[in-house]
């Protein structure tokens, strides 16, 4: 119990933290709102009139924690998640294209990795690409691959999951890279010593070694596939999804749905970042690498 | 050298070589120029033989090592091992080779890291187990195949690491200084059970070190090598008894064998 307690401590400390922060950023950032609306009113409202009434807005420049979490209560717990106006529903949209963005992803940057660590020539060749796509603005391509696929008839989900797999595929494809690559020249003498094929120096020694690093790779990748899913969506004319949600509350002012949307991305990727930590906890584990 | 008739337990020699270097030489090209690694070095090893290399570092004495194991390659002369070009005796598998690091796999059991090579050359399962519970025992691991390498010792660990090269049954056993490592006593009591494992198995051995009395207590031969460029300085027949307890150490005919190799090592401006 004192151990989760001690766990906790850190954790909540920083959230009562952001917290307080968060609801003094509210009353400053609304209250020339307020202070416009007694002005035009002719009221001299009291000052804790005025700071209860920050908390309160429709469209708040800010809106205070507790607007966000009573928006995420009515779309996720008390609307039937299959409506249109369900957090749980949109959030399934933008996860499906995160999670296919993400499978494909890391399938392309371990295949890159496994080419570039056998072959010198795709060493000198594709990685100087694998680096300069990655500094072309998703921004700016995304709506290119949304239309360009449309226009060949695929909508929906796989223009969204192949925006994911552009920026996911990275740093799978470093970290692997970096991994496949571990093993030290002994390792590799020892290997030699044996006489062991290429296939059974991979599969044995560099593939093994490699564990530890995709899985840091791939934490990192989950949380781009998202954030992929979500700009994926955005020149889609909101449709459907977390991003669609953003827009849509953009373009109607809708503050405290957006922030919804934004505190729902941010769980999402939070947890699906936890499970690869779980996931990567139980194979070390299994491998006999958990000291 | 004439074997010493009062010594009738010195380990029978059968004449037959094993490794023969001819006028070996290695030059790697540097960027400050030719280092000459090894230069004319003419080397006989015979079956059985436990060979030692001493000399300081830069001699020549693990590249001599890895030209056996063709990880590296002469730049002129050569090398055969079982009568074949060093590398036809690797992809042969004639040889185990112990690195200075145990080198064990972290995710693998020792039972896991000595089946390792075996994996590799294809055994059947059945013949894999019979021969890492052999080789564990060899070495005294019994017990241990289920612990992972960080549950073990150093000394532990490379004992587990001669299993493993062992555990393919090649003729020919080269290490590495295999327990540099390591702390006095643990080589001790290694060195101590090299010897007997080396009477039981009748490997030939090659072993590179740095600490003359190792090189003494092991070998029935001591190659002294010098740097600059790296080449044989002296070979000393050891005419001391195949059975050596640690207590050998102390006797004059060890001390002075040990005295001739620092003799060896000075003329070859070992010290300098």
């Amino acid at each position: 119990m004192n151990a989760v307690l001690r766990a906790i401590w850190p954790v909540a400390t920083v959230v009562l933290a952001i917290i307080a922060v968060w609801y003094l950023s509210a009353a400053i950032l609304n209250m020339p709102w307020e202070r416009d609306q007694a002005a035009r009113a002719d009221t001299t409202p009291s000052l804790s009139e005025r700071l209860s009434n920050t908390m309160a807005q429709d469209r708040p420049v800010l809106p205070a924690p507790h607007q966000v979490a009573i928006e995420i209560w009515k779309t996720t717990a008390l609307k039937n998640i299959t409506s249109k106006r369900s957090l749980v529903y949109h959030g399934w949209v933008t996860l499906s294209a995160t999670l296919l963005g993400f499978g494909m992803g890391t399938a392309l940057g371990i295949a890159l990795a496994v080419g570039i660590v056998h072959s010198r020539a795709m060493d000198m060749s594709v990685m100087p690409w694998i680096i300069t796509s990655q500094t072309i603005p998703i921004l700016a391509i995304a709506p290119m691959i949304i239309v360009v696929l449309n226009a060949v008839g695929i909508s929906g989900l796989l223009p969204k999951a192949l925006i994911s797999t552009y920026l996911s595929f990275f740093p799978v494809a470093v970290g692997m890279v970096k991994g496949l690559r571990s093993p030290d020249a002994m390792q590799l003498d020892q290997m030699r010593t044996w006489s062991a094929s290429a296939a059974q120096t991979f599969w044995k020694l560099r593939w093994p070694s490699s564990v530890p690093y995709l899985f840091a790779s791939l934490k990192v990748a989950v949380a781009a596939s998202l954030v992929g899913a979500i700009v994926g969506e955005l020149p889609t004319g909101a449709v459907a999804g977390l991003g669609a949600r953003l827009l849509a509350g953009s373009y109607y002012g809708q503050t405290v749905q957006i922030w919804s949307a934004l505190i729902a991305a941010a769980v999402l990727a939070g947890t699906l970042v936890g499970l690869i930590g779980l996931l990567n906890r139980i194979v070390l584990a299994r491998m006999g690498m958990n000291r | 050298m004439i074997a010493d008739p009062t010594h009738a337990a010195a380990p029978p020699v059968i004449e037959a070589p094993v490794i023969e270097a001819k006028d070996l030489s290695l030059v790697f090209q540097t960027n400050d120029g030719p280092v000459h690694a090894l230069s004319d070095v003419d080397l006989t090893i015979n079956k059985g033989e436990f060979v030692s290399f001493i000399g300081p570092s830069g001699c020549g004495k693990t590249t001599f090592l890895r030209v056996i194991a063709d990880l590296e390659q002469a730049t002129a002369g050569g090398v055969t091992v079982n009568g074949m070009p060093a590398a036809d005796a690797r992809s042969a598998r004639a040889y185990g080779y112990v690195f200075q690091a145990a080198g064990l796999y972290p995710w693998r059991t020792i039972a896991g890291n000595v089946r390792l090579p075996l994996e590799i050359m294809g055994f059947s399962r059945a013949e894999m187990d019979e021969r890492v519970a052999r080789t564990l025992d060899l070495v005294n691991l019994s017990g241990f195949e289920r612990k992972f390498p960080w549950q073990l010792s150093g000394g532990m660990q490379q004992r587990a690491s001669i299993a493993r090269a062992l555990a393919f049954d090649a003729d020919i056993l080269l290490m590495d200084e295999p327990f540099g490592a390591l702390d006095e006593i643990v080589r001790d009591h290694l060195n101590e059970a090299l010897l007997k494992l080396w009477a039981r198995t009748e490997k030939t051995i090659a072993f590179v070190t740095h600490s003359i009395p190792e090189a003494v207590y092991l070998s029935t031969k001591i190659v002294v090598m010098s740097p600059r460029p790296g080449r044989i300085i002296d070979v000393i027949e050891s005419d001391l008894p195949k059975d050596r307890p640690l207590d050998i150490r102390e006797t004059p005919e060890f001390l002075a064998l040990a005295h001739r190799v620092r003799e060896g090592l000075r003329a070859g401006h070992s010290y300098d």
